[in-house]
């Protein structure tokens, strides 16, 4: 395995240039979630624009995949209804216990395929899906909960 | 050089002849968080299951007497090799229990004295009352008595460290003073890599009646220790960090101090009578060893340490200075790298842990992973130690008797490879 494939050009460049990071000045929900066995740490806040899209802001402090994910998070359920961030959220978490096996769909999950390598690294698969346990856990604290039964997801 | 034949012990050690990472040779430079096991030691192991495997310590056919002078046999050895009597070695599960066991022999003695049972006033903790760690503390050195004061209303207190990663002892009488019921230090940091004047804090421990415990993990496997002259009370470390199996641990006690200690895990071996409705307690170490023991874990440690003093712990000693120091000159000669922890080998182990500017630690450690270097990243279990010096994690270098000079050169070039890959300049 090579070192691109787990670390692809998408996830350095959210690494270096991380997309809507800061946070939000009226969350409705905030989790602060922590990888306890590498100190990685990230603070996830969701709120509700005025068309029930989400508003995501976030901070936190670990490696490189940690870190990106949360970024490319950001620039995937910004600004969606729930249902569908939800969708995406749960896209993800399927391709990260893919052992590298999937083909992720780029129309769902856009610069997030770029993970597909890191799915065959057991031990950074809790890095990159860190923020996307926050997110949920946001969710819930704010009561943003979907509207859509479970079948029809 | 220091009179290793490394080629020679490499071949001692098997899984050192396998690949990872797509056919790379492994370079394992990980030994701070286990060490691999020599042949000795897994030969040891499967001679007793194929030969004279029984419950140790009951019964009474052959194959449970063989059993339990393998046993017994191995706790001689353990203890010769650290300069103690066998009755003053505890086998347990690991240096994490032995702790545990040092720390609930307090909260314990607390609570059978507020219903009536006679203890030793040392070990009853009140509010008021101190307990004296330092901020180097592996968390299995420090958790526990965390919850001993929250459960007895004692004080944590701790020694603070220095930039350069030694112990800050210029408020020590403060620290410890008569209402200070427990000092328990750390040897050799598993993250720093300092070592400590742990005799000077015994000394200063006993000096106001307070009970000295020593976390020994990272300095028996790497130095000749001799637990008697350290002076303390309570010795802890484990096994599988000095070429033994896991699954054992290891506490040494004063005879004395072991007389007064109320037991931890309670049950089969260790008593002396049962009634229905109360028990007395065998004699030290079978106070503390309750139910069926490891006895292959023993044995296999027993040919650990027979096979570290055939090689000889000054040689092994010797032969680490030289690598760590050729490490840090190596490590420091790179733009952009930080040592956490003491920057010359003077009073200092090969617990080698660093930053690089720009890179997560995680990420360093996946470069030299990528190129069949095992390190370790992370907080290392001390967490308090990272925070201190401002950094979220580090990765670790720790080598061991095994490692040669190639081996710490390849994971220089791994470090300049990383700063290359992730674009940092250097």
């Amino acid at each position: 395995m090579s070192l691109e494939s787990l670390y692809q050009e998408i996830i350095l460049d959210h690494y270096k240039n991380p997309r809507g990071r800061g946070l939000l000045e009226a969350p409705l929900g905030t989790a602060f979630h922590i990888n306890p066995t590498c100190g990685d740490e990230i603070n996830m806040q969701v709120a509700s624009d005025a068309d029930g899209g989400l508003l995501i802001g976030y901070e936190g402090t670990g490696c490189s995949i940690s870190q990106a994910s949360a970024s490319v998070l950001y620039e995937l359920v910004q600004g969606l209804p729930v249902d569908e961030a939800e969708k995406i959220r749960l896209a993800f978490v399927e391709l990260m216990h893919s052992q590298g096996h999937a083909e992720p769909d780029e129309e769902v999950l856009g610069d997030g395929v770029a993970f597909v390598g890191v799915a065959k690294y057991p031990a950074r698969i809790k890095c990159a899906l860190l923020a996307w346990m926050a997110l949920q856990d946001a969710e819930i604290k704010a009561d943003l909960v979907m509207t859509a039964p479970l079948d029809e997801r | 050089m220091s009179g290793i034949d490394v080629a020679r012990i490499k071949s001692d050690f098997p899984i050192l002849s396998r690949t990872v990472r797509d056919d790379q040779p492994l370079i394992y430079l990980d030994s701070g968080a286990t060490s691999q096991k020599p042949y000795a030691v897994l030969d040891a192991e499967r001679a007793f299951y194929e030969t004279s495997n029984a419950a140790a310590h009951r019964g009474a056919h052959q194959l449970a007497e063989e059993a339990t002078a393998a046993y017994e046999l191995a706790r001689a050895q353990i203890a010769a090799f650290v300069g103690a009597k066998s009755e003053n070695i505890i086998f347990t599960k690991n240096a994490t229990e032995s702790l545990n066991l040092a720390a609930y022999a307090f909260s314990n003695a607390t609570a059978l004295a507020q219903w009536g049972t006679a203890v030793d006033p040392r070990f009853q903790l009140q509010p008021g009352d101190n307990v004296v760690v330092t901020e180097m503390e592996h968390h299995a050195n420090l958790v526990p008595w965390q919850e001993l004061c929250a459960k007895t209303g004692a004080t944590l207190r701790w020694i603070s460290l220095t930039d350069d990663g030694r112990l800050d002892l210029s408020n020590l009488g403060e620290l410890i003073d008569s209402s200070t019921k427990v000092v328990s230090v750390v040897h050799q940091s598993n993250i720093l890599g300092t070592i400590n004047p742990v005799a000077k804090l015994m000394a200063a421990a006993h000096s106001v009646g307070a009970i000295g415990v020593i976390d020994a993990c990272q300095s028996i496997p790497h130095q000749g220790v001799d637990v008697v002259e350290l002076g303390a009370d309570l010795v802890a470390w484990g096994g599988h960090k000095m070429l033994g199996p896991t699954g054992i641990g290891l506490l040494y006690g004063t005879a004395e101090i072991l007389d007064a200690m109320p037991p931890f895990l309670t049950g089969g071996s260790m008593i002396e009578m049962v009634t229905m409705e109360r028990s007395t307690y065998a004699s030290a170490p079978q106070k503390f060893e309750a139910g069926v023991p490891m006895v292959a874990q023993a044995v296999g440690l027993g040919a650990a340490v027979s096979y570290l003093t055939g090689i000889g712990m000054n040689a092994i000693a010797e032969h680490e200075h030289q690598l760590t120091s050729h490490a840090l000159n190596g490590l420091m000669a790179i733009p952009g790298v930080r040592i956490i922890g003491p920057t010359t080998g003077i009073d200092r182990g090969g617990a080698i842990s660093f930053v690089v500017a720009g890179i997560h630690p995680h990420d360093v450690g996946q470069v030299l992973d990528n190129l069949g270097i095992a390190v370790r990243v992370g907080h290392h279990c001390a967490w308090p130690t990272c925070r201190r010096y401002g950094v979220p994690a580090t990765t670790r270098i720790t080598p061991y008797l095994y490692n040669s000079q190639s081996d710490i050169d390849a994971a220089i070039a791994g470090v300049r490879e990383a700063q290359r890959f992730f674009q940092v300049a250097s």
